[in-house]
């Protein structure tokens, strides 16, 4: 039999800010074709635990490895296959989409550059705004052209921190059926953090509930319900949200 | 490597190609100090100073060298925040070496570019040619261009250890600079102890070498290989400076935060 290969593996993770705990004693592993749900309210340490991983803030306790090598000594190697795309950051405003993705290829080394952009545009339906200045994109536009950022170098890892935040559920769906192509056709994997929980449900395989920087629930979406006895996983979320002392739920024992 | 480097000029380039405020900066605010300063000189030379003319023209466009060439650098980093897309850019494999290169890149392109303007608006207008200072102007040019380049890396230092709120040190600290570096008078004029402080600048090496030049006398032998030596120093200290704030940037969130927060 074989196993899917780990690509992020995190173990007792931890980043201090002030003498606050932002993110401690995190562990889970992240494999080849898997969506892994960050979820959480806001302050539990979701971001942070991306920016980690992605060596834009330094941990300053635990071990990551990514790809199996460590973002800290191997930084250039591990950012060429994996990416990053947020809803709260932008591109040059003043760039056009052609122009921003054309600087973001050849930062990726990417080869066959129009083709690529020009495939990547067409995956997320924003073809006809290639030559719109950024500034001048809808939120949605936006986003995707966040994504088609995201996509350029095929990364094997994809970080994605509430990437259909502000979209319209149309766009949204888009946005999902994309990234359940590029699981699909790739075998990519993504971290994937969001508010939304209805979306959690449909993407995610599995997810790890944080609150207060540190873990308090993991499992399928099937799993978290059932051992914290609600019908949803907005349930799960809003009891979560309100209690700060809840019980480490889901199989965390097994740590996957 | 180069590459990179070639991507992150190209994203300035094509800001540049749409930006008119952008290309003011460069341009339009360096030609207009120079029409101002230049019929003021005009006017000095007539009723006090016969000559005064030559020694403040240069000195205008030599002072653009400097600080055109470390505003860029600031501008190139403080531009990505602006905007958002400094998380962006340090997600990338990209390195900090590499982002100090583009930058300083940048810095040269850009004051390259007012220099020129400056030079063909001061022969156009006064009829001055700072090539009367001999052909040590074009060793003097990379002396200010390297030194704009180390202050500019300091400065974007201590944008990233101090967040955003330090971005008033983009302009702040060539404006420290300029009396420190006897721009427009001779460095002795200056109190002993801040002729010390001035002697540790290559810049001020470079105006004193570029007035004796302008006089139709022998610079000092020590102006030129001076600048070039205190350049040295300057742009480690820059660069470390630099580097090792990126860092701290990492360790204290400020690098992420100042984007997401």
């Amino acid at each position: 039999m074989k196993f899917p290969t780990t690509v992020v593996k995190t173990r007792e993770l931890g980043k201090t800010f002030d003498n606050i705990k932002a993110v401690y004693g995190l562990t889970f592993n992240l494999v080849q074709g898997e969506i892994l749900g960050l979820l959480g309210p806001n302050g539990a340490g979701k971001t942070t635990t991306i920016q980690l991983l992605l060596g834009l803030t330094t941990y300053d306790a635990g071990e990551v490895s990514i790809l199996g090598m460590d973002p800290t000594r191997q930084r250039r190697e591990v950012l060429s296959r994996v990416n990053f795309s947020s809803a709260y950051t932008s591109m040059p405003t003043n760039l056009t989409v052609w122009e921003n993705l054309n600087v973001f290829s050849l930062l990726y080394g990417v080869k066959n550059r129009k083709k690529k952009i020009e495939e990547v545009l067409e995956r997320l339906k924003i073809t006809e705004a290639r030559h719109k200045v950024t500034g001048m994109l809808s939120s949605g536009q936006l986003t995707r052209l966040n994504l088609c950022k995201a996509l350029l170098n095929d990364p094997e890892v994809l970080f994605l921190d509430e990437p259909t935040a502000s979209l319209d559920p149309d766009i949204a769906d888009v946005v999902r059926q994309t990234l359940q192509g590029l699981r699909r056709e790739r075998g990519m994997a993504m971290l994937y953090t969001s508010h939304n929980m209805y979306e959690v449900e449909e993407l995610c395989d599995r997810v790890i509930f944080l609150h207060h920087g540190h873990e308090v629930a993991r499992g399928t979406p099937d799993e978290v319900k059932l051992a914290m006895n609600e019908k949803s996983l907005e349930g799960v979320f809003v009891r979560i949200a309100r209690g700060g002392d809840v019980e480490t739920a889901g199989n965390g024992d097994g740590r996957n | 490597m180069w590459q990179r480097i070639y991507a992150l000029v190209l994203r300035h380039v094509y800001l540049h190609k749409r930006s008119l405020a952008r290309n003011m900066e460069i341009v339009f605010w360096p030609v207009m100090g120079l029409l101002v300063w230049g019929f003021f000189t005009k006017y000095i030379e007539r009723v006090a100073l016969p000559g005064a003319g030559a020694f403040f023209l240069g000195s205008l466009i030599l002072w653009e060298v400097l600080y055109r060439s470390q505003q860029a650098i600031s501008y190139s980093i403080t531009e990505e925040f602006w905007v958002g897309n400094v998380i962006n850019l340090f997600i990338s494999p990209i390195s900090t070496l590499e982002i100090g290169a583009a930058t300083c890149v940048m810095g040269l392109l850009k004051s390259t570019v007012t220099t020129v303007f400056l030079m063909l608006m001061a022969f156009v207008f006064y009829g001055f040619d700072l090539f009367d200072a001999g052909l040590l102007l074009i060793p003097y040019y990379g002396c200010l261009l390297v030194f704009g380049w180390a202050v500019g890396l300091l400065t974007m230092g201590m944008i990233f250890r101090f967040g955003r709120g330090a971005e008033a040190l983009i302009w702040g600290v060539p404006f420290l600079l300029e009396p420190l570096s006897a721009v427009f008078y001779p460095a002795d004029v200056l109190p002993r102890w801040l002729w010390w402080v001035s002697m540790c600048l290559p810049s001020t090496h470079v105006f004193e070498g570029m007035r004796a030049a302008l006089a139709g006398k022998d610079a000092g032998p020590w102006d030129l290989p001076m600048a070039f030596l205190l350049n040295v120093p300057w742009l480690a200290a820059g660069g470390l400076y630099f580097s090792r704030m990126l860092a701290r940037a990492r360790e204290i969130g400020n690098l992420a935060r100042q984007v997401v927060d």
